[in-house]
């Protein structure tokens, strides 16, 4: 066995966690040791062995010290042509210096919110991450929107990570949006240099009555990053959310999403783009609770896999006897580029009700031989014709981004890798 | 402009071209018939590049220079067009933003300047009206859910774009209508000039009352093994091939 799974290890991020929270700490703590690490034979980290990753990669088991940010850093990591609420984070450190406001939305950090329900959301029990979190983030946000409001320009969290020593930060999020508000979220990770470290975040998004809200993630560190991201929100009657999960790269990424939708008429939109080269591994485990009748779940994802890459989806849709009515809808292509490159998917479904239209599909192939000789049958080289092709895969995915400024940056960043060879 | 010299051509080792001379010259429509499985298919696809088969003998030269050395895209820029048979469709490509992606390329090649967005668009307006295809259709994902008299108009409206010196048609009567087989056909009647030639591939010969072809070869078991002109053609509708299926099978025999 493993030496991680027995987690002393972790005493380092224990000791070093603030006074703040003290009861939810322990019970993080707790939570945690009755847990441990997930093991190799671990049937919800069957194929990514983050345990073992950890204990080879990760040197210093001790939280990341915030670093200091410029103005001219934030100025150049924003997208070209963002409008919108700039938030930014060191480390996992809010840094309301450097932030912006606008009129609806309050920000504080976490540390001035001791009232604030964390754990209430992301239960610390279903998974040994968010425990961790709970029990050693450092410090986080607090954002809520204020009933009736409206955000009409997104709202970019610019979270900027460097660790010399190789250490682990502890983002934590919370957003409570009130009934009939609306907000668009870019989280958007961005590594300071090219030393390893270990990302441990938790957002909790508890959305109001009627709301409407789209939270998108952005992954695009260097290739020495192993990160764990927990994202579990509750969904509200009348109320749509939609996340969009766009992975470019690290070392090994794993994004657990959870949706509970616990009012009827409400919508979870679930999308997502993994574009995978070198030894890149990320696995997106999605899970939608369909508690109540009359709602409905649309899942989205598409891969695509180039050399020793790695990918592993898992879609559970879980509809409760009580949820007649249910519309869920979950499908995953994948084009594997290399004789390599791995891809694990596997549809989960979990059907209790009996009056329910529920769909699943998962495809893995390669690309289009056929497409690829007419596009250069026409005069197309090969390479941009295998990115015209690969570009329209993706494609779909990418229409979902309305943030106009967002989907160019992310329209760029794969075109750019598709066009050179790769 | 198309000189083909002895070309064998196999695919998994099986030989289905086995030895085929031709001689295409600028201003020339040849059509290129026989029963089923003779190789039709293969040798336009040969030309155009495909990379499943195997050439093992034999050369190809156009405009003196030797062909099959080149990739697929090359011999596209150098105006070599194969219109298929059966046309792909490719979600999330549309035929515009392809054909500008195409064009713009073999323009690179041939040495002229890209076309801006506002020249594209005048020149494919002009050439729409050829194959009379409506702009709708070309802003769609490329041939997807196009039925097959739109696809078969959309390689046309394609050739036209591209002003290739040699067109093949792959088969591009099979499965039209006669009002889509017109239109086609008027397509590429327009297209022909004296510097450029077509070479028709086609099991029927209803295409070649509308595409009327300066000489007819008959192609059987690999090889050419008889050609005429337009007569043949309507001799073989009226015999069928069976005739000379037995004039070649007994001269082998012997």
């Amino acid at each position: 066995m493993s030496t991680l799974t027995q987690p002393e290890f972790v005493l380092g991020l224990f000791e070093a966690a603030p006074a703040t929270f003290s009861s939810l700490r322990q019970l993080g703590k707790e939570s945690f040791y009755a847990q441990g690490l997930p093991a190799l034979k671990s049937e919800e980290y069957k194929f990514t062995p983050i345990a073992k990753k950890l204990e080879n990669s990760i040197t210093e088991f001790s939280p990341a010290e915030q670093v200091t940010i410029s103005a001219e850093q934030v100025k150049s990591a924003v997208f070209p042509g963002f409008v919108g609420v700039v938030l930014v984070f060191s480390n996992g450190y809010f840094i309301p210096g450097l932030s912006s406001k606008t009129e609806g939305l309050t920000i504080h950090s976490l540390s001035a919110e001791e009232n604030t329900p964390l754990g209430s959301i992301a239960d610390a029990a279903k998974d040994p991450f968010t425990a961790l979190n709970q029990a050693t983030f450092v410090n986080g946000i607090h954002i809520s929107i204020a009933k009736k409001v409206s955000i009409e320009s997104p709202i970019l969290l610019l979270q900027f990570h460097q660790a010399k020593g190789g250490q682990v930060i502890s983002p934590r999020i919370w957003i409570e949006a009130g009934d009939f508000s609306k907000a668009t979220f870019i989280d958007y990770h961005i590594s300071l240099d090219d030393a390893p470290y270990f990302v441990n975040k938790v957002v909790e998004i508890k959305g109001g009555i009627n709301a409407d809200l789209t939270y998108h993630s952005l992954q695009q560190e260097h290739n020495q990053v192993i990160e764990v991201s927990n994202l579990v929100t509750d969904i509200q009657k009348d109320s749509q959310f939609t996340s969009t999960q766009i992975t470019l790269s690290g070392d090994m990424v794993r994004n657990n999403l959870t949706l509970n939708l616990l009012g009827s008429n409400s919508v979870g939109n679930m999308y997502g783009i993994y574009l995978l080269n070198g030894k890149t591994h990320v696995d997106n485990h999605t899970n939608v609770d369909h508690t109540i009748p009359h709602a409905e779940s649309n899942e989205l994802y598409k891969g695509i896999l180039a050399d020793q890459s790695r990918g592993v989806f898992n879609g559970k849709i879980f509809v409760r006897q009580i949820a007649q009515k249910t519309n869920a809808f979950q499908q995953n292509n994948n084009i594997l580029l290399s004789e390599d490159a791995i891809i694990n998917t596997k549809p989960q479904l979990e059907i209790w009700a009996d009056d329910v239209k529920c769909s699943h599909g998962c495809t893995v192939g390669q690309l289009d031989e056929e497409a690829l000789f007419y596009l250069q049958a026409r005069g197309i080289d090969k390479i941009t014709a295998r990115g015209l092709l690969l570009y329209a895969f993706a494609g779909e995915v990418l229409d979902k981004i309305e943030v106009e400024s967002l989907q160019k940056y992310i329209v760029n960043q794969i075109q750019e890798r598709l066009g050179s060879n790769f | 402009m198309l000189s083909i010299k002895n070309l064998h051509a196999s695919i998994e080792g099986t030989p289905i071209l086995r030895g085929i001379n031709l001689e295409v010259k600028a201003g020339e429509v040849h059509a290129i018939m026989g029963p089923t499985g003779s190789g039709k298919s293969t040798l336009a696809s040969v030309l155009a590049g495909r990379e499943e088969y195997e050439v093992t003998e034999g050369e190809v030269l156009f405009q003196g220079k030797e062909l099959l050395p080149l990739s697929p895209e090359d011999r596209a820029r150098e105006g070599v067009f194969l219109a298929f048979q059966y046309p792909i469709e490719i979600p999330g490509v549309s035929t515009t933003n392809f054909l500008r992606t195409a064009l713009n390329q073999v323009r690179e090649y041939r040495g002229q300047e890209p076309l801006d967005a506002v020249k594209f668009l005048s020149l494919m307006k002009e050439k729409m009206a050829l194959v009379e295809i409506d702009q709708k259709l070309l802003s769609r994902s490329l041939n997807e859910g196009f039925s097959g008299g739109e696809k078969k108009r959309n390689e046309i409206f394609q050739m036209a774009m591209l002003e290739p010196v040699l067109s093949i048609l792959d088969e591009t009567d099979s499965g039209l209508d006669i009002d889509a087989l017109r239109i086609v056909s008027n397509g590429v009647n327009k297209l022909k000039s004296e510097k450029t030639a077509t070479i028709v591939v086609t099991h029927y010969q209803r295409l070649l009352d509308y595409i009327v072809p300066d000489f007819v070869h008959v192609l059987y078991k690999g090889r050419i093994v008889k050609s005429g002109t337009k007569e043949l053609a309507l001799e073989l509708e009226e015999k069928g091939y069976d005739w000379i299926k037995e004039e070649v099978d007994s001269t082998a025999t012997v």
